[in-house]
């Protein structure tokens, strides 16, 4: 069974290689490019798999799994300028597809021991753009 | 490997009503979508397209490449547009959403190849909302 819950942070983000050319930043991230940076209202979903315990009919404790969240996304991301303040993302550039796989490394360890395993992370970056990532292993063929 | 949704609006009008079926038949199977001279949705339809992520870009997907692909295979032809009338595909074919998505797929994988160069990224899915209530999936993966 899954479960999702979400979450929102605010956060700005310029997408900029400094490697390539103005042009090619331009070209490849179109306005986003902008060096100043903007910013967007992420939405979160983060799935997990399990079956509900049979004691309390939960699959996962939904305070923890909030607690979980706050502090692994939302503190460290939210009004922040991601290039900025949140690592990797200094080195990194923040799109979509990068954000989601950062999200997913720093939950996987919470959920390496307990009877639910990470499932999936969903990262709306506006209503009519998200990306989803499962782990390494998902997709590969 | 990511999975890269991207989501787009059209409106269109449409009727429901198939030449092989008699005019009764037609209102019973239809209803109100049988009416005869057609009413129209706001359509959304979500394009899912997975691949791997560029080493230096951070992009699974040029997005420039995919918005003019369906700006050209998919919103320009059906954007405010009779779908019966004005969409070949739908002369002797009922636009339901299903033959609506089956039509946007064929239409984005028509030119995929010719828009992406190299095996990524894979079409994976279309999603149509014919309201917020109404939607069907056409999925590699389902």
């Amino acid at each position: 069974m899954l479960i999702t819950r979400r979450v929102e942070f605010s956060a700005s983000h310029v997408c900029r290689n400094p490697q390539f050319s103005e042009e090619r930043n331009r070209a490849l991230y179109g306005a986003a490019a902008n060096p100043r940076g903007h910013g967007h209202n992420y939405l979160v979903e983060v799935t997990l798999d399990g079956a509900p315990d049979p004691l309390t009919g939960m699959v996962y404790d939904l305070k923890r799994l909030k607690e979980v969240l706050t502090r692994e996304v939302v503190e460290p991301f939210d009004h922040r300028f991601l290039n900025h303040e949140v690592p990797p993302f200094d080195r990194v550039v923040p799109t979509t597809e990068n954000l989601a796989v950062e999200i997913w490394r720093r939950l996987a360890p919470h959920f390496q021991d307990e009877k639910v395993s990470l499932y999936g992370v969903r990262v709306y970056e506006t209503e009519d753009l998200y990306v989803d990532y499962r782990g390494e292993t998902a997709w590969s063929a | 490997m990511v999975r890269l949704t991207r989501r787009y609006r059209f409106a269109a009008s449409h009727r429901l009503h198939s030449n092989h079926l008699s005019e009764r038949e037609n209102r019973e199977m239809y209803g109100k979508c049988n009416y005869p001279y057609g009413h129209g949705h706001d359509y959304v339809l979500e394009v899912a397209v997975r691949g791997p992520r560029d080493a230096e870009s951070g992009l699974a997907v040029d997005q420039r490449i995919l918005d003019r692909l369906v700006s050209e295979e998919v919103l320009g032809p059906l954007d405010h547009k009779n779908l019966n009338l004005d969409v070949p595909a739908f002369q002797d074919v009922v636009p339901t959403a299903e033959n609506l998505a089956a039509e946007v797929r064929r239409r984005l994988g028509d030119r995929w190849r010719e828009a992406f160069a190299g095996p990524w990224p894979v079409l994976e899915s279309i999603r149509i909302f014919e309201t917020k209530r109404n939607i069907v999936e056409l999925s590699n993966t389902l």
